[in-house]
């Protein structure tokens, strides 16, 4: 009987709760819609890709090295002649996929390790805040360096080992989520009425921790293309000639461009107008999501809001 | 308090043990490599010659000893201040280290002192200014230098001074014990850079958190006592905007490393983070472990040091 009237309310509420998201970051976020058109624009351009390129990533044509921008090439061409506008649009790839697959694997990793952590506690908690330690205790970039030098740079190490570090690196926000959730009286009832581990996780702590989940999601994307294009900037990318916006700027093309100002001009702009983007974007999932997960700004955001309140009532 | 240091310091002696026990598993489990690097390269230069002896060169690096055996010996070692010998040209990691150490630590202070020197003073205008055009300004830079990647401005430095003037940094590497003018020259643009980076994050965080705290309490206190301006900002506002500023600064000591990493690269200056990727893109795992154990040594003391200043920051802490 209870089940009934618990999900009668909730279905509705659901189908209300995306639309409401979406309302909400048109109307309050104009920054954060932004990041989504540009999110958008990069899907559209990187999935359909063989159909918007005017030409050939890959195939060099030696006759048109290093022309300057013009109709035919918009953003000019390279030492072998390739189109850089093609190649721009095809390198959405590379950052949309791998960013896109290792902000998903953040949060798969991040939600393990912060329920083990966070539920579990004791013994386990202490291992695994060891590993959150040593991700802390060193830079990302020399870590994930040394696991891609070693493991090799293809698509699915580099998103693996983003997506692992990224992951561990997330875990404390889901375990201290966790741990106030574990201390509500409804999750103590579950357990007292005989509720099994998976049961209380499925149905009591997942839908708490989901906005959490969402949030490190978007939050990571940016870091995630940007990490990906400093490995790639450094020769760790997936190799050529897959075209990637960080190894279009890496030593191979920075040879070029005293020649040709728009080798040097277009990948690195692209890269930040896209991190921009994705960075609003993230940003504002949060701020509508969990607002209290914004640290210091979140408290001005509540001392705003307290003194806007007082303004009005005096 | 004690306890607490003592608790502290305790536990990183695992998550170091336990960073190099990986790194040096993940060699294990992906050897070969190098080895394969070697052949390659031998047999490439010198036609017709036989194909090398692979299990004698896997005895010569000490490849063939069991796990826990070679673990222990690059364990022992690093604690005595021998990090071992390199793969290909069997100089000692520790001395080619401590010749490159100096350089980076340069790179990442000067870095470091640009960031706080731009951070601070622009961070406390444009809280105590708050939506002035100033402050607009200054928050529209530092969201663009958050998502501007590092290597693309250090790139554009490098490409249009030399297309426009025909500027270019000096091509030989100058220790600032020999010329400290010349080696200025050498720092300065990637440190800026890498200042300006790590700056856009701090000043909004300085800044979000010293607007939450000029609406406190005790500062309306302190106004209404007729404390001057500075006193006010300085004693009252700034000291308590900047536990969240210090665990910033702390984060930022990954980012120093990460960045000299590129800046190095781009700007071919021969520190630590040009090491690691020649070391890295040779597969000499001597350099690799003992780097990333000494990377992570730093980072660790600074995440303790960092704990530790919240406490001289708070004393609410201190006694607790």
């Amino acid at each position: 009987m209870t089940e009934t009237t618990v999900k009668t309310p909730a279905t509705p509420k659901k189908h209300s709760l995306f639309a409401d998201f979406f309302k909400r970051l048109v109307k309050e976020k104009p920054l954060g819609t932004l990041g989504a058109l540009i999110l958008i624009v990069m899907l559209i351009a990187a999935v359909g890709a063989n159909f918007i390129a005017p030409y050939d990533p890959v195939e060099s044509a030696l006759k048109d090295r290093l022309a300057p921008p013009s109709i035919q090439h918009l953003m000019g061409t390279d030492n072998l002649g390739r189109d850089q506008f093609t190649r721009i649009i095809y390198g959405a790839r590379i950052s949309l996929y791998i960013g896109l697959g290792a902000s998903l694997l953040n949060v798969v990793v991040a939600t393990l390790l912060g329920l083990i952590s966070g539920y579990v506690g004791g013994l386990l908690d202490l291992f695994v805040q060891r590993f959150v330690d040593l991700a802390l205790s060193i830079p990302s970039l020399i870590i994930l360096i040394t696991l891609v030098g070693i493991i090799g740079s293809g698509w699915w190490q580099i998103t693996l080992v983003m997506g692992i570090n990224g992951g561990i690196l997330w875990t404390r926000v889901v375990r201290s989520a966790v741990i106030s959730i574990k201390s509500n009286v409804y999750l103590e009832s579950a357990r007292a009425i005989g509720g099994t581990l998976w049961q209380i996780i499925f149905r009591h702590i997942f839908p708490n921790i989901m906005p959490i989940m969402v949030i490190i999601f978007s939050v990571s994307i940016a870091g995630n293309i940007m990490a990906e294009a400093g490995l790639s900037f450094l020769g760790l990318g997936v190799p050529p000639p897959t075209p990637s916006w960080g190894g279009m700027l890496s030593a191979e093309g920075r040879r070029w461009m005293y020649e040709a100002w728009w080798l040097a001009i277009f990948p690195g702009l692209v890269l930040t107008i896209v991190v921009y983007g994705v960075n609003m974007w993230g940003d504002a999932v949060r701020d509508i999501l969990d607002p209290r997960l914004r640290g210091g700004i979140g408290r001005y955001g509540a001392a705003v809001k307290r003194q806007q309140l007082g303004e009005k009532t005096s | 308090m004690q306890n607490y240091i003592i608790r502290r310091v305790l536990l990183l002696i695992p998550t170091f043990l336990l960073l190099t026990i990986m790194v040096f598993l993940i060699i294990r489990l992906m050897p070969g490599s190098v080895i394969d690097l070697m052949v390659i390269q031998r047999s490439g230069q010198q036609v017709g010659q036989d194909v090398m002896d692979v299990d004698a060169l896997r005895k010569i690096m000490g490849l063939d000893k069991p796990f826990f055996v070679s673990y222990w010996d690059w364990l022992s070692g690093y604690l005595t201040g021998d990090m071992g010998k390199s793969y290909w040209t069997y100089r000692s990691v520790t001395t080619d280290v401590l010749e490159r150490l100096p350089v980076t630590v340069e790179l990442g202070i000067l870095a470091f002192v640009i960031a706080q020197i731009i951070a601070i003073p622009v961070g406390i205008l444009a809280a105590i200014r708050q939506d002035s055009i100033g402050d607009y300004v200054v928050r529209s830079i530092a969201i663009i230098g958050v998502a501007m990647p590092a290597f693309w401005l250090g790139t554009m430095v490098m490409v249009f001074p030399s297309i426009w003037w025909g500027w270019a940094p000096p091509e030989r590497f100058i220790p600032i014990t020999e010329n400290f003018g010349l080696n200025m020259q050498q720092f300065l643009i990637p440190a800026i850079i890498m200042g300006f980076g790590m700056a856009g994050l701090e000043i909004r965080m300085l800044r979000t958190t010293m607007l939450d705290v000029l609406r406190q309490d005790y500062v309306r206190t302190a106004w209404s006592k007729g404390l001057r301006e500075r006193t006010v900002l300085i004693r009252h506002v700034f000291r308590n905007a900047a536990i969240p500023v210090v665990t910033i600064i702390s984060g930022q000591i990954g980012v120093v490393i990460g960045g000299a990493v590129i800046m190095e690269q781009i700007f071919n200056i021969p520190g630590m983070g040009r090491l690691f990727l020649e070391a890295i893109f040779s597969r000499d795992y001597p350099y690799i472990v003992s780097m990333n154990a000494l990377f992570s040594t730093v980072g660790l003391v600074i995440i303790l040091l960092t704990d530790l200043s919240y406490a001289w920051l708070d004393p609410r802490i201190r006694y607790s």
